[in-house]
């Protein structure tokens, strides 16, 4: 299976439009979402706060009926269909446990709703407290579990089902960065345990990057990119997208030449350049972005046929594994370097210093080309 | 050093308080429930325990009349607030304090002046029961004053605010997203309402039943005024005794006994539910 063709799809969107109305005001919340989730996925819906991430979710999950379109669960229209009779799974990002009941009582839940034999029942709840690391916890309540514990507890609540596809609002949004991180590694490892689908809520990038098989994201209500956390970083299909996903460089420039499949913007002298696009024509503008990784940065002119260009070192901020530089290109542009500190390096400019920074043509992306 | 004072002058004004209106006037019914005499004659403490037996045996009809209609008018209650408090906190959306408001105007309102307007309104020939009479939808003699419905119906009215109230908060307090999370584990709208939403708002249920049934079961107006000879309560006999009849230790030995009552039956409506989960709900 490739990346982006999907054999059987567990969740398909098809037209997604919602509208909400407040205050007399009709806003649009979901302005057409069409998407093909695949089995056994961990797909991700990336995107900033407020661009319709968590409706998108509800809306899957049954707790909101779409104003247009269509969602599908492996082929079947379930559009209209209330969520207790929908075979998928929601993860809160306020985990929305029951205060009342212990974690066993918790996690049965859904089992015992569903008429579940006793036996199994227990066996069941049991098992999955095994593999969400929450063992011998059976008999707590929720207000008795650290943050970390009562998100594992919401984890099993909703996979005892075995449900076709698991829902994640921003499961890990309110937890601190080193029980977050240990959790990605966690929900991954608990993700191929289990083989269900993962469609996972974030706002956060990095998150997005290192732990998705296929990312959408989104802004304002629509899917700007659609694809795999590579294809993404290095390939931002919009301005937005680019700017969203880690830090980018945008510089632009007038289309002076054609070469095979690439455009190249002459700057004069020694510096141009060069950028796979096939839809530009000579003559106009032409936006583009590299990633601050893969510009390559030196005091003597680089070789060969890369992109160059001059610049002067604005400013030196040192990281301890990397250095960043910010440098200000002889076209203007403000552009952000990485270089990685090796052992023996110094710096290799300081402040003030004039410098060439070069890049293969195939790091940097064409905006719209 | 004032850091160690300071709970104990947070509490200083309400324990002040509490002694002076609460403590000392107990104890002093308490010493007037055991003693002997008349008004003319004086009081004289004898440890007269009799007050009670005989309190006791001339009354006891009118004491499980009191905890009967108590009990009626606290299931009543139950009856009417649970509901309106579900819909205002779950459906109303943003208007629930106008609608909250809406419920409770009635009790701006003086409380003898709202039981004597029910009596306009229940009268034999008043605008509900003369209209229905003169069109022959109704017997002549049919009536309600005077009935047992309408003095639980009287007190159920009164003290609903103390049950619409709490129940209002603890449905308030319970997290939307649970009622989905319930809904998201195949739970059907009734079974979502039966395991999340009603053990979720039973402390509030408790708090109203105690804060009714208590008063509710003590009260002596709407019996005078709903009522007839056949509805007296306890409540309208310690009035007459007290400010009638000027017997101060038969009237505090019966005020006695219905603390009493009612301490017990609170224990053990408490020890029903179980203790540590009422005593957690007070916590919350
Ligand atoms: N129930 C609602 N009523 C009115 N507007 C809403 C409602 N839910 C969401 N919105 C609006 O829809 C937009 C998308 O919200 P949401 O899906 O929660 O975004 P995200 O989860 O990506 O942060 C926001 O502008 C939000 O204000
Ligand atoms: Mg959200």
């Amino acid at each position: 299976m490739t990346e982006n063709q999907v054999v059987l799809p567990a969740i398909e969107l098809v037209s997604l439009v919602k509208e909400f109305t407040a205050h007399g005001e009709t806003v649009q919340a979901v302005k057409g979402v069409d998407l093909r989730i695949g089995e056994g996925e961990f797909f991700s819906l990336l995107g900033p706060s407020g661009c319709g991430k968590t409706t998108t979710m509800r809306m899957i999950a049954g707790f909101d009926e779409p104003t247009s379109g269509e969602v599908h669960l492996h082929g079947e229209n379930v559009t209209g269909v209330p969520p207790n009779r929908r075979d998928v799974n929601m993860v809160f990002q306020s985990y929305a446990l029951f205060p009342h009941m212990s974690v066993a009582e918790n996690v049965a839940f859904g089992l015992r709703r569903k008429g579940v034999a006793k036996d199994e029942v227990t066996r069941r709840v049991g098992e999955i407290l095994e593999i969400v690391g929450l063992g011998g916890r059976e008999k707590r309540r929720p207000g008795e579990l650290s943050g970390g514990q009562q998100q594992r507890v919401a984890l099993a609540r909703a996979l005892v089902n075995n449900p076709r596809a698991l829902l994640l609002d921003e499961p890990l949004a309110a937890l601190d960065l080193k029980l977050r991180q240990t959790m990605q590694v966690e929900l991954k490892r608990i993700q191929r345990e289990v083989g269900i689908t993962f469609v996972f809520v974030t706002h956060d990038q990095g998150e997005a990057l290192t732990m998705s098989d296929r990312i959408a994201v989104m802004n304002d209500g629509r899917v700007e990119q659609l694809g795999s956390p590579r294809e993404i970083y290095e390939h931002p299909a919009s301005k937005f997208v680019a700017g969203f996903i880690g830090t980018s460089n945008l510089l632009s420039g007038t289309v002076t030449e054609l070469r095979d499949g690439a455009a190249v913007i002459g700057l004069g002298g020694d510096e141009r350049i060069v950028v796979p696009a096939r839809t530009t024509k000579v003559g106009s503008e032409l936006e583009l972005t590299v990633r601050p990784e893969k510009i390559d940065m030196r005091t003597e002119e680089p070789d060969g046929g890369r992109s160059r260009v001059r610049g002067t070192v604005t400013e030196v901020i040192y990281l301890g594994t990397s250095t960043n530089y910010n440098v200000r290109t002889s076209t203007g542009a403000e552009v952000v370097v990485f270089t990685q500190n090796a052992s023996n390096a110094n710096d290799i400019a300081v402040r003030g210093d004039s410098v060439w920074l070069s890049w293969e043509p195939r790091h940097s992306y064409a905006i719209g080309a | 050093m004032r850091r160690r004072l300071t709970p104990y002058l947070l509490i200083l004004p309400g324990g002040l308080w509490l002694t002076a209106f609460f403590a000392v006037p107990l104890i002093m019914m308490l010493s007037f429930s055991l003693m002997e005499g008349n008004l003319i004659d004086g009081f004289a403490f004898t440890f007269h325990w009799q007050n009670y037996t005989e309190g006791l045996s001339t009354y006891g009809d009118k004491f499980v009349r009191s905890l009967w209609y108590g009990l009626l008018a606290t299931v009543a209650c139950i009856l009417i607030a649970y509901p309106a408090a579900y819909w205002i906190a779950f459906k109303a959306g943003r208007n629930k304090s106008t609608y909250l408001f809406l419920l409770l105007l009635p009790f701006f309102v003086s409380f003898i002046l709202r039981t004597v307007s029910w009596k306009f309104v229940l009268a034999d020939d008043g605008i509900f029961l003369g209209t229905f009479k003169d069109w022959g939808l109704l017997n002549e003699d049919f009536h309600v004053l005077g009935t047992t419905f309408a003095v639980v119906a009287g007190l159920a009215y009164n003290f609903l605010p103390f049950m619409v109230l709490p129940i209002y908060v603890a449905l308030e307090r319970v997290d939307a997203r649970l009622l989905e999370a319930a809904r998201d584990l195949y739970a059907s709208r009734v079974q979502t309402f039966l395991r999340v939403v009603l053990p979720l708002s039973l402390p509030g249920v408790f708090a109203g039943v105690v804060m009714t049934f208590i008063p509710a079961s003590a009260d002596y107006v709407n019996a005078d005024v709903l009522g007839g000879s056949g509805n007296v309560m306890i409540g309208n006999v310690i009035y007459l005794e007290y400010f009638n009849n000027s017997n101060y230790p038969t009237a505090s030995a019966l005020s006695f006994t219905l603390m009493g009552a009612l301490l017990v039956g609170i224990f053990l409506y408490a020890r029903l539910l179980g203790t540590k989960d009422v005593l957690e709900a007070a916590g919350r």
